[in-house]
């Protein structure tokens, strides 16, 4: 509700701004942001009942501190446009969109709690004054956001960064690092506050999302991303290493259990994606099974895992030998199902690989000694894994690191961190090697990529085969963390992760061919159904609708690959001069034609 | 190079018969390439010149026919033509779209490399060297065909003539001794076709045999050493450029006098004169018979 009232408040100046003198304007937005700012302060709603609990004065709590920031963020965006010393870099082309994004969010977030709380408890009297204080600021913003020079037209102007963006001021390279640094920080500090958000105060969660997606909008349109990627670029290696800091760093701020399990499945199925965006992203290849790759891996370590329902029950690997197995295990069923489905092209490959996902599942199922021989004990599944212990380090217990307790989830958490790490690092030098190339190659023209002299099938068949075996290593850790495993989870498409649609999904909303793209496409499509339990059955429906609208706007994905940013950047040179042939020099034109 | 009389033969190819269920595109034609030759093939359009060309570089399997390179006689495999040393380009340009043009290059290295996952993986010395070596002899043919200052650009957004130059490099990469052009000058301005020229020569001196197939006369007429002509399937005459030039059945066959069985050379000629009588008759005409209908 809130946020189809403001989209129909910022299309309205493209028509006709609100006329007000530029300095009037520029202080309203101030002037809003402030009193934004001091309604946090202030109780919102006069019961506890309100997820959050905004009764209180003095100490902002839920969609109060978004409101917070969103507010705060305002008002710095709103300075910048007062020639304030020292913010320069915040908007350095003193553009409208920013401020007027930040003012968005702020509005968005405001008047979403006001309805939010008018809606769930009873009616307008629900309402503390600072609840009005918070409408009433975010809205004079928005207004004096509207009234600024307008950036163009359409609506599209309004939220896009400007043609032409100032070059940043030169800082050293100590300071590059440092900006680096704290922008992990914040980014780990609203990927954790995000996380930490309780299941059941999915209010707070959404105005979370309004505040990241405009928030974020806002700063991107000021174009600090792109300057940001500048300086990863630069300090590539260091960037890299802050990122798995950071979040090495997260079992330690985040010492709730429940969380920290969030944070190892997340991993497993962002580690997954990755792999599947080898298939997928780099070669091309639509694979509609993958996951049972995941299956076969985490089955072969359950075997091996010296579980007593495992058909082995006296077997128990060491870690580092049941990795390998279950690498080993998915490999074998990468090439098995590689080598006949290879041969095909395009939907038949699609298909087929669908087929031999759902083989596995009912295999599986199946095995159970009664309609086949006994070997993963069929729909029960293998229960009761052991924990990992890796040189008499126990994963199921907690360790505690100085003051810091790092429990059992904490523990799987830095395991799987160092597997995503491993499989990051195999997929950038895969990808960016002669043999990555003929993956991208094959993607792009098959037939151009054979008569370059290319082995399509064994090319294809080495793509398949790591990626399969990547999902296995992810695999055999995931057995682990969740004590069984058994052949439902293993399907095509369902409400639960991981599946193949599920899988498939986060590559392609991620940006598909990148590292980054699954391993966020993963964590939203994993967070998202997670803290908005209210849609229930409606899950599936809106992560329809999520998709379609993704792909209609931004069909490279959330983040676009290198090479499809060129292609952005380079639309200039699309336009091919129309080249005739100029009569005389053709001897013979084409007959017939 | 010294265009040696000493005819060793690059490329032969015998009998090769290409059926499209009822269709034949190429009847039973021999052609044979020696080294330090540029060897024209013509035909008027759906002559199966093209079809003949997969046929060579095992994009298509031959109904009938063998096809030898140096001697050797080649699986229809294409990715074992090419290592053979046989290269080529498309008629209609198939770049790696989205892969910047350096990269297009790389890739058309892949036969003369042989850098398999592990040492990718591994980054060992003898990768990085491989990487550098190929990205300099890469580079090196950029340069050769004057395209070396776009080499991080996308090949997609590389205008027509320049994707036409980008396709013969990547074909280059490959070493090949033999290197297949599928209409080269396509949509090319003359001054370019000219360059394109100039770049074929080059290539022959660099000791690699040209097979080019090509609609501009003039331009098979500067070019090549031999032409062969296609004419359903078939092949009718070959010899040096002027002599096949003044072969009536050439003339025939392009301008449809007619011939043994070939219809339609009424409308032909019918055609050919309306095209004489000047353009505002005939967009008025077009016109009536818009409404007409
Ligand atoms: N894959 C195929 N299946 C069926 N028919 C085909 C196939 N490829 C080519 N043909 C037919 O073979 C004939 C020869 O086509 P080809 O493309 O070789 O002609 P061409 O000489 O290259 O013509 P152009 O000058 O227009 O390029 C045409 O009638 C074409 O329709
Ligand atoms: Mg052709």
């Amino acid at each position: 509700m809130a946020t189809t009232d403001n989209t129909a408040e910022i299309t309205a100046p493209a028509r006709g701004l609100i006329a007000l003198p530029q300095t009037a304007a520029r202080s309203l937005i101030a002037v809003g942001a402030v009193a934004t700012i001091a309604s946090t302060f202030m109780s919102w709603t006069y019961t506890a009942d309100f997820p959050g609990d905004l009764t209180y004065y003095g100490s902002p709590a839920g969609l109060q501190i978004l409101d917070l920031v969103a507010g705060a963020l305002t008002l710095l965006f709103a300075l910048t446009l007062f020639d304030v010393r020292g913010l320069r870099w915040l908007n350095p082309a003193g553009a409208t969109a920013p401020v007027a994004l930040a003012a968005a969010s702020a509005f968005a977030v405001s008047w979403f709690s006001a309805i939010a709380i008018a809606v769930d408890l009873k009616g307008l009297v629900a309402l503390d004054p600072g609840a009005y204080i918070a409408a009433l600021g975010s809205l004079i913003a928005l207004v004096g956001a509207l009234a600024l020079p307008s950036p163009g037209d359409t609506f599209k102007d309004w939220v896009s960064k400007p043609d032409r963006i100032p070059a940043a001021q030169q800082i050293p390279g100590w300071a590059e690092r440092l900006v680096i640094t704290g922008a992990t920080a914040v980014a780990l500090i609203v990927f954790t506050y995000g996380i930490g958000v309780d299941p059941d105060a999915s209010e707070t969660f959404i105005g979370y999302l309004l505040l990241v997606v405009l928030g974020t909008w806002a700063l991107q349109s000021a174009g600090l991303f792109d300057r940001f990627a500048e300086l990863n670029a630069r300090h590539k290696g260091f960037a890299t290493s802050m990122a798995f800091l950071a979040a090495a760093v997260f079992p330690f701020v985040e010492n709730n259990e429940h969380n920290a399990n969030l944070g190892v499945n997340i991993l497993v199925v962002a580690t997954v994606a990755l792999g599947l965006n080898i298939v997928v992203g780099l070669t091309g290849l639509l694979d509609l099974g993958y996951v049972a790759f995941l299956g076969v891996g985490a089955y072969a370590a359950a075997l091996v895992s010296g579980s007593e329902f495992s058909r082995f029950s006296g077997v128990q690997f060491p870690f580092w030998a049941a990795m390998l197995t279950g690498m080993a295990a998915s490999l074998v069923f990468g090439v098995l199902i590689g080598a006949p489905t290879l041969r095909l092209r395009g939907d038949y490959l699609a298909i087929v690989t669908l087929g031999f996902g759902e083989i596995f599942r009912i295999s599986v199922n199946n095995l159970d000694g009664s309609s086949g021989p006994n070997l993963t004990n069929g729909p029960n599944g293998i229960s009761m894994i052991p924990d990992l212990d890796i040189f008499g380090f126990n994963f199921g217990n907690a360790h505690d690191i100085g003051s810091i307790t790092l429990g059992r989830f904490a523990n799987y958490f830095l395991l799987m961190l160092i597997i995503t790490g491993i499989v990051v690092v195999v997929f950038n030098r895969a990808a960016d090697s002669r043999i990555g190339r003929s993956w991208i190659a094959i993607r792009e023209d098959e037939t151009a990529a054979t008569a370059m002299g290319i082995n399509g099938f064994r090319v294809k068949l080495i793509a398949f085969a790591l990626g399969a075996s990547l999902a296995g290593l992810a695999g055999t850790v995931s057995a682990h963390v969740g004590y069984s495993v058994n052949p439902a989870p293993y399907q095509f498409a369902g409400s639960v992760p991981p599946n193949s649609a599920f899988l498939l999904a986060a590559v392609v909303l991620g940006g598909m061919g990148t590292v980054n793209g699954p391993i966020l496409g993963a964590t939203l499509l994993y967070l998202l159904p997670e803290k908005l339990g209210f849609l229930k059955e409606y899950q599936l429906f809106a992560f329809g609708v999520a998709l379609v609208i993704l792909m209609r706007f931004r069909p490279e994905g959330i983040i676009a690959n290198r090479r499809r940013q060129l292609e952005f950047h380079e639309t200039d040179q699309l336009d091919i001069p129309e080249q005739g042939l100029p009569a005389s020099t053709v001897g013979v034109t084409k007959a017939g034609a | 190079m010294t265009t040696t009389t000493s005819t060793s033969p690059v490329l032969e190819a015998r009998g090769v018969i290409m059926r499209f269920g009822g269709l034949t595109a190429v009847r039973d034609v021999d052609l044979t390439v020696n080294t330090g030759e540029i060897v024209g093939l013509i035909g008027p359009n759906g002559a199966g010149k093209t079809t003949f060309f997969n046929c060579l570089t095992g994009l298509y399997v031959p109904t009938e026919g063998k096809v030898s390179y140096k001697g050797k006689v080649l699986p229809p495999k294409p990715h074992l033509v090419t290592s053979a040393g046989i290269a080529r380009t498309f008629q209609n340009i198939r770049l790696f779209a989205n892969m910047t043009v350096l990269e297009n290059v790389l890739v058309g290295r892949h036969t003369r490399t042989k850098e398999g996952l592990w040492s990718a993986l591994l980054r060992g010395p003898g990768f990085r060297k491989a990487e550098t070596a190929s990205r300099e002899r890469a580079m090196e043919l950029l340069e050769f065909i004057g395209l070396a200052h776009k080499a991080d650009h996308l090949s997609r957004n590389l205008p027509y003539g320049e994707q036409r130059k980008l396709e013969i490099a990547r074909a280059l990469a490959s070493e090949p001794g033999l290197l297949l052009l599928d209409e080269p000058t396509a949509g090319m301005n003359p001054q370019e076709t000219r360059a394109t020229e100039e770049l074929i020569f080059a290539i022959r001196d660099q000791g690699i045999a040209v097979l080019v197939i090509e609609h501009d006369i003039r331009f098979i007429m500067n070019l090549c050493d031999r032409v062969a002509v296609l004419v359903q399937g078939e092949k009718i005459v070959e010899g040096p450029a002027e002599v096949v030039q003044a072969d009536e059945r050439v003339i025939a066959a392009y301008l449809g006098t007619p011939f043994e069985g070939s219809p339609g050379a009424e409308e032909l000629a019918e055609v050919e004169a309306a095209e004489a009588t000047a353009g505002d008759d005939a967009e008025s005409a077009t016109s009536k018979e818009g409404t007409a209908q």
